[in-house]
């Protein structure tokens, strides 16, 4: 995905700080261009600093030092309700005390909308949500689920062209919350509006974004499509946050072609493509996907011992824990196809995996 | 086919496994399984019930009984009943109106002899002297000369005395003949009945019930408007201020109800007299004369300055308990749907608040239409509520009847109240914590 230009940003963070206390940086130089129509996610573990982002954006907090752009103006002295932003809540946020039909009309009240343009508008976006029966019920009366597509519809009422959505699928059961991703996928495709959306969740962020911002410790650790997130992570932190990860620290050795040669704990060497990894003696993380390892599999430059430790059973694979180079903790997904060979704890096995996908990060 | 037992912990029963297929479902030994579970339900209730048996006791004997006692006293009086056996004998044969004739006048100091026997002539001129000031005397009286008088009675006792013949003392007696009277709610409503028996109200310069029921209604509406006003900001910022710093200002607002309520009400008067505090630094400013000292102590102002200090606790507890509960993202919400300050604060954030407020006001306000010491310290006599007239016959003028009917109006009118505000906001919605 190519990089967002700052003349086509609709939303733009230039070098943005924040500071709640005056000591320490709770989001640290952000710069971040969302282009018009995008779905972006700001993905981190809590206290990463994300929440801050979309509350500054949405106009609760205030940036410390730096600008925050909407449509190429400068929204940093815009009080909350002059910006036009829709929000969909962690908890909803549905007042208590309204009707359903009364939670939608609230936005279009305040913008001083006549009677009967409300009551279309409303019914438009229950309909949109399909839950253009439940217009006189209170929230309380709803299930959690509903109670998300109407949060949903009232983000989305007032035709805001951007909306931010702060953990809205986190009160859900899995099955709900996969289905709900899927709607406010294809609400965001066919609405065209461009989406904030802020979760813990890296499943939820691979499945729904165009692009995911990986947050830690108050900056962005890598900004990429889902995929490129999964497939070519730039660091170790997001190797580790996105998916499942096998580990093998070592130090650097040398260069060959365009591969690094790491020395590993038990004293052997693995070839490993040089991601981020220093010069010849500093220390490295390689970082190796589950299923790109395979057992048994035909000679490779990486092939080594295996023993195999643990075997949890999950249905459609096998989980696999082996020890290799030392690491007790190595983990291969086994398919429980026809024909596949059946393990055995304690069994001694080899493994193997292309140098290609062994990535050289930064040590932990 | 098993059917499954209900899920309560009392009832560790079997029913037979494989029992009639669509008949009542039995125990083990053929018994119907809903009597026994039945029984089992009711000795679970019957030991709920023993233990707060000994709490119900108490209150019955310390609180329910001496009220309900009271509350007679509003309409049973007996003394003048129990002790005139021959007077309330002559009113039973002879229908109101009657002109009192020799044989009612024999039959009065036939009594007034029997009170000099038992001693009880001051109970009864006391009876009669509630609704007729000044005729205890008269009775003190006629039973110590009762026995020297002779026939006929009539002249005799309006020798003695001429008010005997006063038609209202008839009046009075007859009323005072039955032990059961309405007379005590009347004089708490500012009425008497006039020598024929009708309800008229009492002098104009003697009307005082009605007025003190006004104003203690009135400043009871003002003190909750004020504890209202002042609690509302405070209880937000304790439900809004981080923890630490909202315990150090709980602290600050439960303060008061640490300190001694006479001590609370003592150091207002230090405040507020004529030479207080107050009014010697308005003096030392300038901002008054010294002759030019502002009154407000024994008055109304002293009255609502110190009940409102006293009560607001009373609001702002049930106003933070509610307060609590509101997540703030509400206010969020509204303001990121387009809602100005002002706008999500009276359609989402002050609704939500409104069972607090209905709690808060109706503590507040039924506190203060009962509030005794204060009124009473500071009010002075512009100052005082019905509580301090209720007090006042009890103690002093001990017309236990008359307080008792005041009582049960101000109790009555408590209850109208709390009606209207059940109809008007529901008892449902009331959060009390």
């Amino acid at each position: 995905m190519v990089e967002v230009q700052s003349q086509d940003a609709f939303v733009e963070f230039d070098r943005v700080q924040k500071s709640y206390d005056g000591e320490t940086l709770v989001v640290k130089g952000l710069n971040l261009r969302i282009a018009k129509g995008e779905f972006v996610t700001m993905l981190g573990p809590s206290g990463s600093g994300k929440t801050t982002c979309l509350m500054m954006l949405a106009g609760f907090e205030t940036a410390t030092s730096g600008e925050i752009r909407l449509d190429g103006r400068p929204i940093n002295n815009i009080p909350p309700h002059k910006r036009g932003i829709g929000m969909v809540f962690q908890n909803y946020a549905l007042f208590p005390h309204m009707t359903v039909g009364e939670n939608l009309s609230f936005p279009l009240e305040v913008r001083g909308m006549g009677k009967d343009a409300r009551a279309e508008k409303v019914r438009a976006a229950l309909d949109m949500v399909q839950m253009g029966d439940f217009i006189n019920r209170r929230p309380a009366q709803l299930s959690g689920g509903q109670q998300q597509r109407i949060a949903l519809a009232r983000a989305l009422v007032f035709e805001p062209e951007l909306v931010l959505m702060d953990e809205p699928l986190g009160a859900l059961d899995k099955q709900l919350r996969e289905h709900m991703q899927f709607e406010i996928k294809h609400l965001h495709e066919r609405l065209g509006i461009t989406v904030v959306y802020v979760t813990h969740d890296q499943a939820e962020a691979l499945t729904m974004s165009d692009r995911v911002a990986v947050f830690d410790d108050g900056v962005i650790q890598q900004l990429a499509s889902p995929q490129d997130l999964y497939e070519r992570p730039e660091n170790s932190f997001v190797a580790q946050f996105i998916g499942e990860n096998n580990k093998l620290e070592g130090t650097v050795e040398g260069y060959e072609d365009d591969l690094v040669l790491v020395r590993l704990a038990d004293g052997a060497i693995t070839r490993a493509n040089p991601v981020k990894c220093g010069d010849p003696g500093s220390a490295t993380l390689i970082s190796i996907r589950p299923e790109r390892v395979w057992l048994e599999g035909e000679a490779n430059e990486n092939t080594t011992e295996a023993e195999v430790l643990e075997l949890i059973y999950l249905g459609d694979h096998l989980r696999c824990r082996l020890r290799v180079h030392g690491n007790e903790d190595f983990i291969v997904k086994v398919p429980n196809s026809a024909g596949h060979k059946h393990l055995v704890v304690g069994e001694r096995t080899r493994v193997s995996w292309n140098a290609q996908d062994a990535r050289a990060l930064d040590p932990l | 086919m098993t059917k499954e037992l209900p899920a309560d912990p009392h009832v560790a029963l079997v029913a037979t496994a494989g029992g009639v297929e669509d008949g009542p479902l039995t125990m083990a030994d053929g018994t119907s399984l809903k009597s026994a579970m039945a029984r089992a339900q009711f000795r679970a209730r019957l030991r709920a019930f023993l233990l707060v048996l000994p709490l119900l006791a108490f209150v019955v004997i310390t609180f329910i009984m001496p009220i309900g006692e009271l509350l007679k006293r509003s309409v049973y009086s007996p003394n003048f009943h129990d002790n005139m056996p021959n007077l309330v004998a002559w009113f039973a044969e002879h229908p109101p109106g009657t002109e009192p004739d020799e044989s009612a006048y024999a039959a009065l100091v036939a009594d007034l002899r029997l009170l000099k026997k038992t001693k009880k002539a001051g109970l009864v001129g006391t009876r009669v002297n509630y609704e007729l000031p000044g005729s205890r005397s008269l009775f003190t009286k006629g039973a110590r000369k009762a026995k020297k008088l002779e026939p006929p009675f009539r002249e005799a006792l309006l020798k003695l005395d001429p008010k005997w013949g006063d038609p209202a003392l008839w009046q009075v007696m007859r009323g005072a003949a039955s032990p059961y009277t309405m007379n005590f709610y009347l004089a708490a409503l500012d009425l008497k009945r006039d020598p024929s028996g009708k309800i008229v109200p009492v002098d104009e310069n003697r009307r005082i019930y009605k007025m003190l029921f006004g104003r203690t209604l009135a400043l009871s509406l003002l003190i909750t408007f004020l504890t209202l006003i002042l609690a509302y900001p405070i209880a937000h910022l304790l439900a809004t201020l981080p923890l630490r710093k909202s315990n150090l200002l709980m602290i600050l607002v439960l303060l008061p109800f640490w300190t001694s309520l006479l001590v609370r009400t003592t150091s207002w008067m230090v405040l507020l007299q004529s030479q207080g505090v107050i009014n010697d630094i308005l003096v030392a400013l300038g901002v008054i004369s010294d002759d030019g000292r502002i009154q407000m102590m024994y008055n109304k102002i002293g009255t609502v300055v110190a009940m409102t200090h006293i009560l607001l606790p009373f609001m702002v507890l049930p106003l933070y308990s509610v307060m609590r509960t509101i997540n703030p993202s509400y206010v969020r919400a509204a303001r990121n749907l387009g809602a100005t300050s002002w706008t999500a604060f009276r359609r989402i954030y002050f609704p939500q608040t409104v069972p607090g407020i209905g709690a808060g006001a109706l503590l507040v306000f039924i506190l203060a239409v009962g509030y005794y010491i204060t009124p009473a310290l500071v009010g002075g006599s512009d100052g005082t509520l019905i509580s301090n007239l209720i007090a006042f016959h009890i103690q002093k003028s001990l017309n236990w009847s008359l307080a008792a009917a005041l009582a049960a109006l101000l109790l009555t009118g408590i209850l109208i109240l709390y009606w209207l505000y059940d109809k008007l906001v529901g008892i449902d919605n009331l959060k009390l914590g």
